[in-house]
């Protein structure tokens, strides 16, 4: 069904269909804070070109952590990349620092919005744009572009961000990272504390985004259902491993993710007890 | 009722009376309120950009005006030194970005506050193993500050106004101009007050945190040096220099650490203040020298009522 041989996922170079180019990969990571906490035991994942993947599970599975190392935001907070290789169009992301990815074309959305609470919206959007070289007229013809897509954000663009709304901060984080012309954005929990309409409309973005200007993308979700709508193939975390992975309409159909995750299936209700949990699948030491 | 009179009545009975006496003691108070208020400016910009408080801006005052005056003293023209001192600035500021921030990223602001007073007994050692611990005469001439004085007759009376002074306060505005217009209209500028506001925002969407550190820390130095040559003009260039900076500390409590506006409207404030209390109220009723402390109590009246200080930036929360 979802199990993938390990010779297939090794191979750097591919991704999860055939004849599809690889734009991320992660290799086999494993992230040590402090020096002693280890939270990532061997993640990988690719995402293709122009695709949207989904990164998958509770609370503490280790999203955060798999997409700050992708971004290379790991060191600020005392961790590290000790296993593994990560590898963002080919070059190796351990390498780079945080803003050389940027460059490049890899920027990361953070939880929980994150945006500049004393900077006006245009001020945020604009200093989305720090790392491009391209020129002012280039960089206001994107501005216009992210008006464009949240014409919220223009209404508001003279407000001070801190006082402005959940959902037009979240839009604002996904407007700044636009404003760096991405060529894939790491997207950490869209949905968290947005109301479901919000959430939708934050996705159809994201979908838009996707079609219409070809950003890649990888995105953390608890909101397993919609996230698993939007996306094309997705992965799901436990304990910072990676426990399952298919498709994305394939895993909506699998009785675990469904009576895990998607709050339905199963013969009645369960108790916790009988809850199990997922064991590494053997892939990298077939 | 005597000593009400004096504290209540007298001070500004005195002011009517004698209005062109009272400009001088505006424009004194004037003169050192710009001059912290460029302090002040300096601490807000490191606090800000790395929550540093930048226990070493002090010294960084005097080690500039050592550097410019030793350096003239071996022989550079006075405006090739400004040059050098301001290129041994921006070293200075490479390397406390390389030596001191870079390995600390992520400790605690405490840790930070620690290593800028290692800083500070650095630039102290440094400085005197280099140019020597004596004082020296800051080469006001040879920098071409005009040292006459200027006399302007308003409501009959005269008011005195020194060039140096005057030189000190158009540089000092337009230090702050130019430092205002830096922050609000360039890409550069938004970048360091983003990164004071989110530095993990700002490190994500690839602001580099080394640019903006020696940037700012460059910065520092510069206004380190104006202040350095024009409180040198006044006072020498010794190590006691050192002390102007600490009066930027009411500056900061009455202006808040972070604010911009608040650094300037606070230095100019204790400024005017100061002398303004001083003259009227603390040579005829304390017997004087109130200019060391009285800052200080201000600021702990503010701080009682307003712990952000006048100006600190509102705290933000979504509720």
């Amino acid at each position: 069904m979802v199990v993938q041989t390990a010779a297939r996922q090794a191979d750097v170079g591919t991704s999860n269909v055939p004849g599809e180019e690889t734009i991320l990969s992660v290799n086999n990571i494993e992230v040590i804070y402090d020096h002693v906490v280890l939270v990532l035991k061997g993640v990988s994942l690719t995402v293709p070109r122009g695709g949207i993947v989904a990164l998958l599970g509770a609370n503490g599975a280790g999203k955060t952590t798999t997409l700050k190392a992708i971004s290379n935001l790991l060191q600020a907070e005392r961790g590290e990349v000790t296993k593994g290789t990560i590898e963002f169009n080919g070059d190796k992301v351990q390498a780079l620092s945080s803003n050389a990815l940027v460059q490049l074309g890899c920027i990361q959305v953070m939880e929980g919005r994150h945006c500049f609470e004393h900077l006006s919206i245009e001020d945020n959007l604009m200093s989305g744009a720090y790392t491009r070289k391209d020129g002012a007229a280039a960089i206001r013809r994107d501005l216009e572009m992210v008006y464009e897509y949240f014409p919220r954000l223009r209404e508001r663009r003279r407000s001070q961000a801190g006082y402005t709304s959940g959902g037009e901060q979240q839009m604002c984080a996904v407007g700044r990272a636009l404003m760096s012309r991405p060529e894939m954005i790491l997207l950490d929990e869209p949905s968290m504390g947005l109301a479901p309409q919000l959430v939708e409309e934050i996705f159809e973005i994201v979908k838009k985004l996707n079609e219409q200007e070809g950003v890649s993308f990888l995105l953390a979700e608890q909101n397993t259902n919609v996230a698993l709508r939007y996306a094309t193939y997705g992965y799901i975390m436990e304990a910072g491993r990676i426990v399952l992975d298919g498709a994305a309409d394939e895993l909506r159909e699998n009785e675990d993710v469904k009576e895990f995750y998607l709050g339905v299936g199963g013969e009645g209700r369960k108790s916790f007890k009988n809850v199990k949990h997922y064991k590494r699948r053997k892939r990298w030491l077939a | 009722m005597d000593a009400l009179y004096l504290m209540f009545v007298d001070p500004f009975v005195q002011m009517a009376d004698a209005p062109d006496f009272f400009l001088q003691v505006l424009w004194e108070g004037l003169v050192s309120g710009v001059l912290y208020a460029l302090i002040a400016l300096g601490f807000v910009l490191i606090f800000k950009s790395s929550r540093i408080f930048n226990f070493a801006q002090g010294i960084m005052v005097v080690f500039a005006a050592l550097t410019l005056v030793g350096l003239y003293e071996m022989g550079l023209p006075a405006w090739v030194s400004v040059g050098v001192t301001l290129l041994v600035m921006y070293g200075l500021a490479m390397c406390v970005e390389r030596v001191v921030l870079r390995p600390l990223v992520g400790q605690p602001d405490i840790i930070l506050f620690m290593a800028s007073i290692g800083v500070t007994m650095f630039l102290i050692g440094f400085g005197e193993f280099v140019f020597g611990g004596e004082n020296k005469v800051m080469i006001t001439e040879a920098l071409g500050i005009p040292t006459g004085a200027i006399e302007l007759n308003p409501f009959d009376g005269f008011v005195l106004i020194e060039e140096k002074d005057l030189t000190a306060v158009i540089m000092a505005v337009l230090l702050v101009l130019g430092l205002l217009l830096f922050l609000n209209k360039t890409a550069m500028g938004r970048a360091i007050r983003a990164l004071g506001d989110d530095p993990q925002a700002a490190l994500s969407v690839g602001i580099s945190l080394s640019q903006i550190w020696v940037l700012v820390w460059f910065i520092a130095g510069v206004i380190a040096l104006a202040t350095g040559i024009v409180w040198g003009a006044r006072a020498g260039v010794s190590f006691a220099l050192e002390v102007i900076a600490y009066k930027a500390l009411p500056v900061l409590m009455l202006g808040g650490l972070e604010s911009v506006a608040g650094a300037i409207i606070g230095g100019i404030a204790i400024g005017l203040l100061e002398k303004i209390f001083e003259i009227y109220w603390g040579q005829p009723l304390l017997g004087g020298n109130t200019e060391t402390w009285f800052a200080f109590i201000l600021a702990l009246v503010v701080l009682l009522f307003r712990p952000q200080g006048l100006f600190g930036e509102r705290i933000i929360e979504r509720v």
